[in-house]
């Protein structure tokens, strides 16, 4: 006869077994789907190049030092190069700003959907999912017909005599700016609405109450409350806003050419797939970093709440 | 009574609060004046949708009046915003601010009033010393019970010394022992600092044992304003009667008014003396009420008779329910002795007694 204590062993053992069983099928897709691509990349990193795309297998640093580096092509000496850095910092840069012009157009407007009542806010976030029905790419060239020299905004104001030149707007960074602000909006605004749904609003009440004036109220009881939903929001704009692809692409031309299309670039015409594997893992590297200290700084400042 | 603006904390004057537009327009508050005295604990009482805690919110300038005027000391204030107004809440669910500690709620105001660090944090600490919080002062509002946060409601409220100080149902979400203590600790809060309170409730007992005055509220308008005593004795209309402690009420046919009485016929009919309410002139037909405690019950003959239906045992006293032979229901409360139970069993045919005095013509 197995003792009472054998017995609970058991049980408890069985129950360990049940647990991983049934989480099988997640993390068997996790090493699938996430670990496994992202393993080939890693090694993709480090062969060499083939002549028409694709890769030898032959060991090679070349794809890394490619990042920072560039290889003279006379003497074959190598020469620090920040051709690719540069391309890193400003798409840093954009994708900054990006976050930041998503967050002053969509504090405002999650603010309104969540003052609404109830049954019409249903309806503003209908309306603000609207974009996702329609494909990027389209979305992208009905903003090009909007500012482009014979797009809607010139015409009118040739028309009205403002101008009597069309205004350069496409290939520009304002260009991308438009395009980036208009593309990744909903992604602030969702989570911005989440978090401010929340709010008590007799917090704001109390605010008012103990004298402080609609700027205090904001600053000192709103932005505070609704940080999770900050924090969130940036992080959903900031990182896909970094590899972007489409949006520079299409209103940004070719000079002014962000990571998602430098890396694009290697794995079409370029013809470098390790290069463009290890400025893919670059990449990630500064999203895990950069999101690190974002959370960490923002858990900081925001405290127990959440 | 005429009184001196000057000596009135909150003067409301002929104040309508209309909700909505249109044919679905509410009229939350219905041309209401009060006039509330410095240093007075004021109760607004009435149930739930009387307009009670609108009537605050226009005080506090959440919302502003559809019409009429709100003074606070002799000063115009319904066109300000509520951080212009020299006037403190403690909400209902005291509203304590989740992302800052107790000492940061209590300090709030008076960082917002541009007042010196150093005051700031003498003020919190005399705060937190007034309402015994010292020893929490830096726990976030989260980590105390109920009943602390309330203290720091209180002391939050309390901090900017205003010149009045609002207190919506501020006691409800709290358990009955705690909702005592509470209640002695208001007053004394009230006799110490000096501020004028106006409190919101629905609860009648509290009104009555912590007001210096209530208002009595009932579909946007005040019934009566008088003291507690007032109220419970000398009620203006049957719903006052009805909504502060129990009443009976019975059916009667008038005669004989004058000098503020009149004889009234019961349905028994016995005729008894009653006093008329303030200006209600009775036709034939009236209603009576007689308190539960201003009645006594025989196993003789009374003004009224009937047979007892129910015996509620309350530990100070027992609630008799007789059921008259008139049909009315009539309950009478007796005082508790420890030796013996209340005399009576159910089915026993009893007399009702009313004492002298004890019946009051209401409007219904």
């Amino acid at each position: 006869m197995a003792s009472a204590e054998e017995v609970a062993e058991q049980a408890e053992r069985r129950e360990i077994r049940g647990r991983w069983l049934l989480s099988a099928p997640a993390l068997i897709i996790i090493l699938l789907a996430a670990t496994g691509p992202l393993l080939i990349v890693v090694i993709y990193s480090f062969l060499t190049p083939g002549p028409y795309g694709d890769v030898v297998w032959k060991f090679s640093t070349d794809g890394w030092l490619s990042v920072v580096m560039q290889r003279d092509i006379f003497d074959d000496t190598l020469a620090f190069a920040d051709a690719h850095l540069s391309i890193f910092w400003r798409s840093a840069k954009l994708s900054f700003l990006t976050t930041i012009f998503t967050l002053l157009f969509g504090f405002p407007t999650a603010y309104f959907i969540a003052t609404r009542p109830a049954r019409q806010r249903d309806i503003w976030l209908f309306l603000i999912t609207i974009p996702f029905w329609t494909n990027l790419l389209i979305r992208t060239f009905a903003i090009q017909e909007v500012i482009r020299n014979e797009g809607i905004v010139n015409t009118v104001l040739i028309k009205l005599g403002i101008i009597s030149q069309p205004i350069q707007m496409m290939f520009t960074d304002f260009a991308l700016m438009v395009g980036m602000t208009y593309v990744y909006l909903p992604l602030m605004v969702l989570p911005l609405y989440a978090s401010m749904e929340k709010i008590d609003f007799r917090l704001v009440e109390a605010g008012y109450d103990l004298y402080a004036n609609r700027f205090q109220v904001l600053r000192r009881v709103i932005i505070p409350l609704v940080k999770p939903g900050i924090v969130a929001g940036s992080i959903l704009v900031f990182i896909p806003a970094l590899g972007a692809y489409v949006t520079p692409r299409v209103l940004g031309g070719t000079k002014n050419m962000m990571l998602g299309n430098l890396i694009e670039l290697q794995f079409g015409q370029g013809r470098n797939w390790p290069l463009g594997s290890a400025l893919s893992i670059s990449l990630m590297a500064i999203v895990m970093v950069a999101l690190l200290f974002y959370v960490r700084s923002a858990g900081r400042q925001g405290g127990t709440h959440g | 009574m005429p009184e001196q603006p000057g000596r009135n904390a909150i003067e409301v004057r002929g104040v309508r609060k209309v909700f909505g537009i249109g044919e679905s327009q509410v009229a939350a508050l219905d041309t209401v004046s009060v006039s509330i005295r410095e240093n007075e604990f004021f109760t607004l009482l009435g149930p739930s949708g009387c307009g009670k805690t609108t009537l605050l919110r226009l005080i506090a300038g959440f919302d502003f009046p559809s019409a009429g005027e709100i003074l606070l000391h002799g000063q115009d204030i319904a066109p300000l915003p509520p951080f212009k107004r020299p006037v403190n809440t403690v909400f209902q669910n005291y509203a304590l601010f989740p992302h800052m500690t107790v000492a940061e709620n209590i300090g709030f105001g008076l960082e917002m009033l541009g007042k010196p660090k150093t005051e700031v944090k003498a003020r919190v600490a005399e705060m937190l010393k007034l309402v015994k919080m010292e020893a929490l002062s830096n726990r976030r509002t989260s980590q105390i019970s109920g009943g602390q946060q309330q203290r720091v409601a209180l002391a939050r409220a309390l901090a900017p010394q205003p010149k009045v100080l609002l207190l919506d149902e501020p006691l409800s979400a709290l358990d009955f022992k705690l909702r005592k203590e509470m209640q002695i600790e208001l007053k004394r809060l009230q006799h110490e600092t000096g501020i004028t309170f106006i409190f919101v409730t629905h609860d009648q007992e509290e009104a009555l044992t912590m007001s210096d005055r209530i208002a009595v509220m009932s579909s946007g308008k005040i019934l009566q304003i008088g003291t507690p005593w007032d109220i419970y004795d000398k009620p203006a209309e049957r719903f006052v009667a009805d909504f502060i402690g129990e009443t009976n009420f019975l059916t009667a046919a008038i005669s004989g008014m004058g000098n503020g009485k009149a004889r009234a016929t019961l349905k028994s009919g016995v005729t008894i003396d009653a006093t008329v309410a303030e200006g209600f002139q009775p036709k034939d037909n009236a209603t009576v009420v007689v308190r539960p405690e201003h009645a006594k019950l025989t196993s003789g003959k009374g003004d009224l008779s009937g047979t007892v239906e129910n015996i509620v045992y309350f530990g100070t006293d027992t609630h008799i329910h007789v059921r008259l032979d008139s049909s009315e229901a009539f309950t009478v409360r007796q005082q508790n002795t420890r030796s013996a139970g209340c005399g009576f069993e159910l089915g026993d045919r009893v007399g009702i007694s009313i004492g002298n005095d004890a019946a009051q013509i209401l409007r219904d």
